[in-house]
This record gives C-alpha cells, structure tokens and sequence, in this order.
C-alpha cells in the first residue's frame, strides 16, 4: 500500500515493517505454491512415465510376425496306411512336412548348418498348427495347403524392429543369411504381422511366439472366483456382527484392533501362512486356485470388513429405529432393511478388495502358483499360476520377446483393473445416497 | 475330489426339504393358525433347516481339512521298516510317489513294490474315508434335521433360535480375522524355532554374513551356510529409506498443494490420477524398475563417471517410493483435512499468508497424524516384496551406498521359499525367520501408527 | 451524533420528534440512522456479498469510526457475521463468495487490485466466535503474529511484545508463570483473551471480533468485555454479537442488520431507547430474533 495517509496513524511504525517483509514472503509464498504443484506434477509424471514406458514396449505384442508356407501334405508321411484313424494323424510328423516346405522355397540351402538355420525361421508350433489343420480335415492330405503359421521369435522382433540390422554380425541373433532370407520371404508377401490370437488363447510356453496368457488369465479367474464366493459373506458377516450385534468390550476391540492391523501386514506373510498351514497342515494342494483363494481371501477380508463397516456406519440409525419401532426383531431390522441399503457401498469395498487380490503376487509366489505351466487350467484344483505371477516369470525371461509379452500382460492386467475401479466407482455414483 | 460338491449339493437338497417340512409341521401344530404360533413359519422352516445343514457342514469341513494328513500317516504306518527309518526328506519323496500312484500320475522312475502296496493301501484307505464321509455327514444331517423338526410347537420361540444361530455365524465370521493372526504368529513361530534350534537366534540377528547356501550332501564342503541376517536388515533400511525420501515429501507436498491451493478443478483431476499410482499392482513396478529405471540409473551414472550396479538400491527404493506416494498423500490429505478450519481462520485473520499458515499452524497440528501417516508407509516398504524380488537382486551385501546392489528380507523370504522346499533344513525354516521378524517389525508399527493416528483424530473430534 | 460532530443521517424527514414510537414501517429497507462518522477508520459504501445465487449483503454502507466500538446486532443470518468478513476480505478465503462496492481502509480501497490481503490483516485484524488458540505455546500463540510479519528484531524485542500483548489482553497475571505451556490447555475465557492478546500483537488498527464471546461464560464474558472497553483507546473495534445486552455494555454505536439490509444506524444508548425503525424495535422488544 502507499497510501501517504498512513504515515500520519498509529500502527505506521509497525505497518512499514509489514510492508517491507512482504516481498520476501510473497516470494516464500510462491516459492511453496511452487513446491506443491512440483510434487503432484512429478507423481503425474511417474505415471506418465510408468504407463507410456509399458504402452510403448507392449503394444506390438498384439501382432505376431507369421509366415506363409505352402506344404505339401504328402499322405504317404502322414498316414501311409491310409486309415485316417485319428491316433495316426495325431502322431504324423508334421514338423518334416513344414521342414520341407521350407526347403522348396530355398531350394539352394544345402548345408547342415544353413538349413538348421532356415528351420530355424518358423515357430516350433507350426507343426501343431498343421497337425490341428489336417486332423480337422483329413481330406486335405494329398494336396498343398497354404497356411500361416507364427514364426520365430526372432524373426518377429527383426520385423518389428528391435533387432538392429547394421550390427555387427556377431552380436546379432541373426546372422546374414537369415537376414537375406527374411528379406526375400518378406518380398514375396509370406512375411507379414498378424493379430496375435495365440496370446489369448494359449497357455504359457518356453517360446515366446507360442506363449498366451489364456492359462494365467483362467488361473486368476478360479483364484478370484474363490476369493469372491469366500470373502464377501464372511467378510459382510463380520462387518455387520462387529458394527451392529457386537457388544463393546475387550473381546470386540481386541478382534477391531486386529483387523485393522491385518490389513497392513505385508502380503508375503499371508503367502507364509498358506504355505505352513493350509500345505503342510491341511494338505491342500500346491499350486491350486483354490489354494491361491484361500489366501487372498484372508488377505482381502480385512478391506473388505472396514469398507462394509463404513458402509453400515452410513446407514443412518432412523432407519433401525423405524424397523424397531414396529416390532422387528434387532436381527430383522438389520438383515431387512439396513443391510439392502447398505449392500452397494459394500460391494464398492469387496470390488476394490478384489481388485488387491487381482494384482498380488507375492503370496501367490510361496504356495507354489509360480511353476511353468504350460496346460490351461480347468479346475480350482489343476496346477495354475495366476496373471501377475505370469508377469513376473515372463519378466524373468531372457528373450526379447518376452518383454513385450510381459507389457501386454501387464496391460491387460491393467485393464482388468481399470475396468473393476471403474464398476466400484459407476456403483458408489448410482447408489451414492446422501442422507 | 467331485464328492464334495456332490454332497454339497445334497446337504442343499436336505436342507431345503428340511425348510419345507418344518415350515409344514409348523403350520400342522398351530391347526393352521398362525396366530397360534411364536414366530412366522418361516422360522420354524429355517430353524430346522439349520440343524440339518450347520451341523453337517461343520463335520465334512473338519473330515476334509484332516483327511489327507490321517490317511499319510496311517499309510507312513504301514510302509516296511526300512523305508520309515528313512530321513524325513526322503520319506516324503516316498509319499509324493504314492500320491502320484494314486492319482494316476507319472511317477519318477519304476515303483517298487512297497510303495505300490502303499499306493494300494492308501487307494483303499481313501475310498473308504469318502464312502464313511458321505455316510457320517448325512447321517448328522437327518439327525440334526429330526432334532430341529421335533423341537417344533406352537410356543417354541424359533424366531429367537434362528437369530441365535445366526448370530453364533457371525460371531464364527468375525472371528476369523483373529485366526488369521493366530495362524499367521504360530506358523511363523514354529518354524522358526525349529530354525533357531539349528542356528542360534543372536547369530541370526547379528551375523554380519548371510549365505544360505546349504550343500546337497551333509559331507559336501562349505555345508553349514552362514544365516546373519544384518546385510538383509541393512538392506531393508537402505531401500525403505530411499523410498521414504521419495515419497514422504512428494506425497506430503501433493496433499498439501490439492487441499489447500489447488482448484476443485484440478484437484478432481489430479486426485484420482495420483490415486491410480496405488491401484498398479507391485509386480507391475517391479517390472518397471528392473527395465526401465534400473539401466536408466546405470547408464546415467556411467556417464557420471559412477559405478552403479545393475540391481541398483536406487532403482528399487526409487521405485518403491513412486508406489508409496498416494499413500502418503492420501493419508495426509485425511490428516490435513481433519486439521479444523478454525485454525486456519485465526491464522488467515492475522495476515499469515497461505505457505505460513501451513508451515505454522496447520503442518504443526497435523503432525502426529502424519507421523503415523509416514509409519505406516514406512510398514508397507519393508514388506514391500515383488518390487525388491525384482529389481534389487540377491547379493547379500553391507553397504549404505545406494548405488550397490543389496537384498531385503522379503527378497530372500521368496528366494529361499520358491522352488522345493525341505521342511527339515534351516534354508527353508529360515525364510520363517525372516518372516517373525518382517510381521512383528511391521506389527509394531502398525500399531503404533494406527495409536498415533486415532489419538489424532479423537483430539480433534 | 453530537459526539462525532457532524454526522448526516440519510432519512432526515423521519427524525422522529420525541415520540417514543418508531417512524419508519417495517417494509422500508433503506438505512435510517447516522451511517457516517466525521473521521472514519472505515468507511463503506454500498457493499454487496453474493454467495453464489444467494445475495447476503444488499447495499450496505457503513462507517467506523476510530477509536469506537461499533456493535453489529441483528437475528441470526442477517449477514452481520458475512459484513465483518468483508472488512479484512476473509470471505476471500470462501469459494463462491463474491464482494462489491467500496470499503476505504484510511481512505483507501482494500478490495483494489493491488491491495495484497496479508498487511491488510495485519491491520485488520480478526477474533473469532470459537477460541482458537494455535496448538503451540502461549508464548508462540502471542508470537505468531510478530513473527510471521517480522515486526520484532530479536529476542527480547519479541518477548516485551509478547509479555505487553498479553498485559493488554488482562492475561499476562494469569499466565506469565506457564508461558510455555499448550494454549490449548488454558480455560475458555483465557483461550479467547490469548486469541485477542495474539491480534493485538500485531498493533493492528481494528479488530474485528466475531461474537468473542458466545463460547463463553459469563465471568469469561465480562473480563472481555471489560478488555474490549480498554482495548477501544487504542484500536478500533468492530463487534458482532447477538446478545443485545453486550452490544449496549460495550458499544458507543449499534448497527442492526436484518435479512442482508442494514436497517439502522445510531448511538447504542439512543438505538436501544428509542428505535426509529420498526424492524428494530421488534428485534429490541423481542419481538423475533
């Protein structure tokens, strides 16, 4: 203020000594403001980072580099007896017929090691593709089928460009000829990206082309399933006992302070007591869903207890009295009419709940759901690893191409996720009730 | 394993029938009347319903969870002297043969033929539990229903048992949660006693080296292992630090910043964004810090002219902290909000620009809350685990230099349990007494912060 | 308004002549009574407050004069607790809340553009209706003000400002033994005289006291009464209260708002005697509020 009137008051002495430090506490002031928006705007950027750094190596794992072969399905190697019985065909071997399919195409290969090198350009599962090929339809044996079948892996990471072609030939995973080869087959129209359908419909494989998360994505399914058909109703039981029967004494407060301490241990340690309890006491099976169920559940039981009870809590106390009121029984007036309006805020907690358990490993990782399982599971009892265990061994894995495989598990992961919070919040909005 | 839900669904079918007859014989006892009656049919139905299916499901819950462990033993009974003279290891190679061979598995190698008695032996014995399961628990079923549907009578207060039983279910619910602890103390506890039997518990807290690394063979050299688990104290320290350093002022700031500064706009954007950090499972870091940041950090200090290892402190602890800040943030964000606005009036009514009334007063008063705030971060990195597994590596070293490579007890805990497993040697019981440590360390804390916290808020209500 | 020499009032034509019944009718909304002072700390011209949709202070013009308490009455949401917020703009601190018009702090305008709110403040400075002592020491509680303005140099130049706030604030006997102690700790009454001991610590030129003494019990009440009548030498005083009976111990003059209107303006002891508008009569007689 510059107010020459001032000069003439009282509290000038002390208002000029205001006035003077203003600057520097203006600056402080902004200098603060500035710190602040520096904080959200760094954790932005870490998401910013985190996701753009999995988008960007995931995405191509979407597409899968296939070659076209043309093979001759010669009937004499296939079913020479001509039975067409389906233990014959099933035993046929295919991978000779894909062999020399390539061979026709680069008839001028003629060293061991060039063609152990040119075999070397198709996936390992084509031959299983042609096998289910000619087993749905044994009248093709006799003529040429032309079929894509995936190639190798990396065959795949050369045309989408994470090999470098001018290196040095040495430190390349592939070698000149091959490159020439490549070259000619990608020439010809028999090299091309395709939707990657086997990433969602196989189970895990040692090659990265042959490997889908259709296993793991099942495995986490049975594990939630008994995660869901557990925790939600001892979890409810125990939140409306604890919020609406339970008297208060030390009993109650021991099992409050209990759960709310739960839900802060480290996940790791549920994995133990899976592993020294439900293993080696009760003799469940390893690696089993149900196992894997179990100890979520236990995991997700104290979230899912405190987002009930804050649920019930919410449920103003009228509507008790009203039920009371007219003669129903405590029991009647919690189970008829608090807990239907309570119901969605509790299913918002079990959602999130579910969500956790979506995305845990580690305790997954001590009960043994962490082996190679290359069989989609069909049971709560079949060996099965889950999809952030899949991540987590895939992220493990040397080959390239693994790294993508594990982004787009990842963001498949992610959009299970997404699309769980986005049900919890579409259900507190729709139920969003203010008393 | 199809039986159980066969009888399942049978106890169901049993049950219902149940309800409908009790609902019958209710309204028979009453002439019709229900006026005569204490409580609605209905009840009458539900209470024999419940002493036909509770008590049934309790029996077939304790026969399951016992049955595999009471059949081995009887069948270990049975095996010839020789082979129960064996080592406990090698007596459970035996016994994972016979489960093979009896579930139709590959077994390694040709069985022999005690072991095909055996696996014949526990065939039986196994046909025999379920035929006898299926027996018992439906026998206590129909008991239990005729005991319901006797109890039937006009002044019989169903109503009133049914809700007891009910109740009883829910007191069985919310107990589980302190089984849950007591099955967590004792399995860790047992183990790790068993464990501290093999090596003493002062060489296991103070121990300098950590190589567990137990040989094959008892002759082997180098067999003992060495199990001092400060490199991995230390190690824990070192990340967690790093990640507080991380995530305790960015977190605090961006509370901070969205509760008193920033617009309702902006914070109904950035709020939940930042919350989205939170809902990124760990192994998805994990992931990130081992490709992404740990070679960012390497090759960044080679340029530096440092020597950073690949497995980096930094990167994990860098990592971790990125994870932790929406939980710093959104439990300060509670704090800062409980702080009443009173304050912040006789602050603003002073002159106190925003900055001071938050450094002066509001961060003053808050403090205790985000004490616990930050303790129960602190908590949650030490039992942080997949992104340690992933990217902080196992070398077991005792450093403070963030840009070395160390290990973490939740990292060894996966690195000794992943894999087989022998429950006799201290290699496996060790990974137990990691884990007493890791709960009780984060058990205390826990507490303590959740104290603090309530404390806290009570001083404000 | 002999007191104050020349002031106008703005409905000259319903000076009422020595009737003791009000002249003007309960549908009038424009101010009667004397809204100007010769030499005024404050003045205020045709101030309106908006929150939102709602409009909370209609037209309001409103002096104060140096050294005078002026005491704001009115029923509750009248808007008197919204107009003393106005005074040292804390309803900046409001989202939604929006002030025109003019209000002149020494002649100049506060809501101007470059007016910055924190030495606005610090001259204004503001006592509320709850004690809100920070959750420091009483010495810090005192100390805040001068230390976040940098009015004191060192130590000791802090200690006299405190150890005198806190004689003005009739605190320092009850007190100056547990400086050091947690004002959270002290009793209600000692809360709000550290709270007033805390603004006066900034030598501010008014105070704005939002009913200081509502939380409070009568003997509480009294000894701040009594600070406010010694604290009127030397700042001037703007109080809010809805105790009619406060406003009459403590004031030289009484506004009395009603529904976001100023109804009238006079000398506390004339305002109480002998009401010219009938809104305030009915107020006064109990008739509602």
């Amino acid at each position: 203020m510059t107010n020459p009137t001032k000069a003439s008051t009282e509290g000038a002495s002390s208002f000029a000594r205001v006035q003077a430090g203003m600057a520097r506490r203006r600056a402080a002031e902004r200098r603060f403001k500035l710190l602040g928006r520096a904080a959200v705007g760094i954790g932005l950027l870490f998401l910013a980072v985190l996701l753009t750094s999995i988008v960007s190596r995931g995405y191509t794992a979407f597409w899968q580099t296939e070659m076209r072969l043309d093979v001759v399905l010669v009937a004499d190697e296939i079913d020479p007896e001509g039975t067409r019985l389906v233990d014959t065909l099933h035993k046929a071997d295919y991978s000779a017929l894909i062999k020399q399919s390539l061979r026709d195409m680069f008839p001028e290969v003629s060293s061991r090691r060039d063609r152990f090198a040119l075999y070397g350009l198709v996936s390992n599962g084509a031959a299983f593709d042609l096998r289910d090929r000619v087993m749905a339809d044994p009248s093709l044996i006799g003529t040429t089928v032309s079929l894509w079948v995936p190639a190798d892996d990396d065959v795949d990471m050369l045309m989408k460009g994470h090999i470098d072609r001018e290196g040095p030939e040495a430190d390349r995973r592939i070698k000149d000829t091959t490159l020439g080869w490549i070259d000619q087959l990608e020439a010809d129209g028999r090299l091309a990206l395709r939707f990657n359908t086997a990433f969602f419909t196989k189970g895990d494989s040692r090659d990265p082309e042959l490997a889908g998360i259709r296993g793991a994505l099942m495995g986490t399914i049975f594990t939630l399933v008994v995660t869901l058909a557990l925790s939600f109703p001892l979890g409810v039981a125990a939140a409306v006992y604890l919020e609406e029967f339970a008297p208060k004494n030390r009993w109650t407060d021991l099992i409050e302070v209990n759960i709310n301490n739960l839900a802060a241990v480290p996940s790791i340690v549920f994995g133990l007591l899976g592993l020294a309890v439900f293993i080696n006491v009760f003799g469940l099976p390893r690696s089993a869903p149900l196992l894997g169920g179990l100890v979520l559940t236990l995991m997700t039981l104290p979230t899912i207890i405190i987002a009930s009870r804050a649920a019930l809590k919410s449920v103003p106390p009228s509507i008790r009295d009203a039920a009371l009121g007219i003669g129903a029984s405590p029991m009647q007036a919690t189970l008829f009419h608090v807990i239907p309006l309570a119901l969605p805020g509790m299913l918002t907690g079990t959602i999130i709940g579910m969500a956790q358990a979506l995305g845990e490993t580690a305790p997954l990782l001590m009960i043994g759901m962490v082996a190679f399982i290359a069989d989609v599971p069909q049971g709560v009892f079949d060996p099965a690893t889950a999809l952030p265990v899949q991540i987590y061994l895939w992220a493990d894995s040397p080959e390239r191409a693994f790294v993508e495989r594990t982004s787009a598990a990842i963001m498949v992961l992610l959009a299970f996720l997404a699309l769980m919070n986005l049900v919890a919040v579409l259900l507190r909005k729709r139920f969003e009730r203010r008393w | 394993m199809t039986q159980t839900p066969v009888l399942l669904v049978l106890l169901l079918a049993l049950a219902s029938a149940a309800y409908y007859f009790g609902c019958k014989r209710a309204f028979r006892v009453a002439d019709g009347r229900i006026r005569n009656l204490h409580s609605l049919p209905g009840y009458y139905g539900l209470y024999v319903a419940l002493w036909a299916a509770l008590p049934a499901l309790l029996v077939l819950g304790v026969w399951l969870a016992l049955q595999g462990s009471m059949i081995t033993r009887m069948v270990v009974a049975s095996l010839p002297e020789p082979i129960q003279q064996l080592g406990p290891d090698r007596l459970n190679l035996v016994i994972n043969d016979i489960r093979n061979l009896v579930s139709g598995n590959i077994v390694s190698g040709e069985p022999d033929a005690p072991t095909l008695a055996a696996a014949e032996y526990y065939r039986s014995l196994l046909g025999t539990s379920r035929g006898l399961l299926f027996v018992v628990v439906l026998s206590v079923a129909g008991l239990g229903g005729w005991f319901g549907y006797s109890k039937i009578r006009p002044q019989h207060r169903a109503r009133n048992g049914v809700e007891r039983i009910v109740n009883g279910v829910l007191i069985a619910c919310s107990t589980v949660a302190i089984l849950t602890t007591v099955g967590i103390v004792l399995s860790v506890l047992f183990e790790s006693i068993r464990f501290f039997q093999a090596v003493p518990i002062t060489e296991f807290l103070f121990g300098l080296e950590w190589s567990p690394q137990i040989a094959l063979r008892a002759d082997q050299a180098g067999s003992s292992g060495a199990f001092g688990a400060v490199p991995l104290f230390a190690g824990t320290l070192l990340i967690t630090l790093i990640a507080m350093t991380v995530a305790v002022p960015i977190g605090l700031m961006s509370a901070i910043y969205l509760s008193e500064y920033a617009s309702a706009h902006v914070r109904a954007i950035a709020k939940p964004l930042l919350e989205v950090l939170a809902g990124i499972p760990t192994v998805v870091y994990g992931f990130f810090a081992a490709l992404t940041v740990a070679p960012f950090i390497r090759d960044s200090g080679s340029i530096l002219g440092l020597d950073v290892a690949s497995e980096s402190a930094l990167a994990a602890g860098l990592v971790m902290g990125m994870m932790i800040i929406p939980f710093v943030s959104s439990l300060s964000d509670d704090v800062i909000n409980s702080v009443p606005q009173s304050l912040r009036d006789g602050a603003y009514g002073m002159g106190a620009t925003s900055s001071e009334t938050i450094r002066r007063v509001i961060f003053p008063a808050a403090l205790p809350g985000i004490v616990g705030a930050v303790l129960l971060a602190v908590s949650r990195a030490i039992g942080e685990t997949m992104i340690v597994v992933m990217a902080a590596g196992l070398a077991s070293n005792l450093t403070a230099n963030p840009l070395e490579a160390v290990t973490t007890v939740t990292v060894q805990i996966v690195t000794l349990l992943v894999g087989d497993q022998e429950f006799d040697s201290p290699k496996t019981l060790a990974a137990f007494a990691l884990g007493l440590v890791l709960f009780i360390v984060t058990l205390a804390l826990n507490f303590v912060a959740l104290y603090i916290v309530r404390k806290y808020r009570e001083q404000y209500d | 308004m002999s007191t104050q020499g020349q002031a106008m009032a703005f409905k000259l034509d319903a000076e009422p002549v020595d009737t003791q019944k009000p002249t003007v009718g309960r549908d009038v909304r424009e101010t009667v009574g004397e809204v100007r002072v010769a030499d005024p700390r404050v003045r205020c011209t045709d101030v309106n407050v908006h929150y939102g949709d709602k409009h909370a202070i209609k037209n309001i013009s409103l002096d104060v004069g140096k050294g005078e308490v002026l005491a704001m009455i009115g029923p509750s949401g009248c808007g008197k607790s919204t107009f003393l917020r106005c005074l040292n703009r804390m309803n900046d601190t409001v989202r939604e809340c929006r002030v025109t018009g003019e209000i002149l702090l020494d002649g100049e305008d506060i809501n101007a553009s470059h007016i910055d709110v924190v030495p606005l403040r610090a001259r204004v400075a503001m006592v509320f209706q709850k004690p809100n002592p920070f959750p420091k020491s009483i010495y810090e509680n005192v100390a805040f003000g001068p230390r976040i303005h940098g009015l004191c140099n060192s130590k000791s130049d802090l200690d006299v400002v405190v150890e005198s706030s806190l004689r003005k604030a009739n605190l320092w006997d009850e007190v100056k033994d547990r400086l050091d102690d947690v004002g959270t700790g002290l009793s209600g009454g000692q809360q709000q005289r550290l709270c007033i001991a805390r603004a006066i610590a900034i030598e501010p030129e008014v105070i704005l006291m939002d009913e200081p003494c509502s939380a409070l019990d009568p003997i509480s009440t009294a000894k701040v009464e009594q600070l406010i009548e010694e604290l009127r030498q030397q700042f001037s005083i703007v109080i809010v209260t809805h105790s009619m009976q406060q406003a009459a111990r403590v004031s030289q003059r009484t506004a009395y708002f009603h529904m976001g209107d100023l109804i009238e303006v006079s000398e506390t002891d004339r305002l109480f005697i002998k009401p010219r508008h009938q809104l305030t009569e009915d107020y006064i007689t109990g008739r509602f509020g």
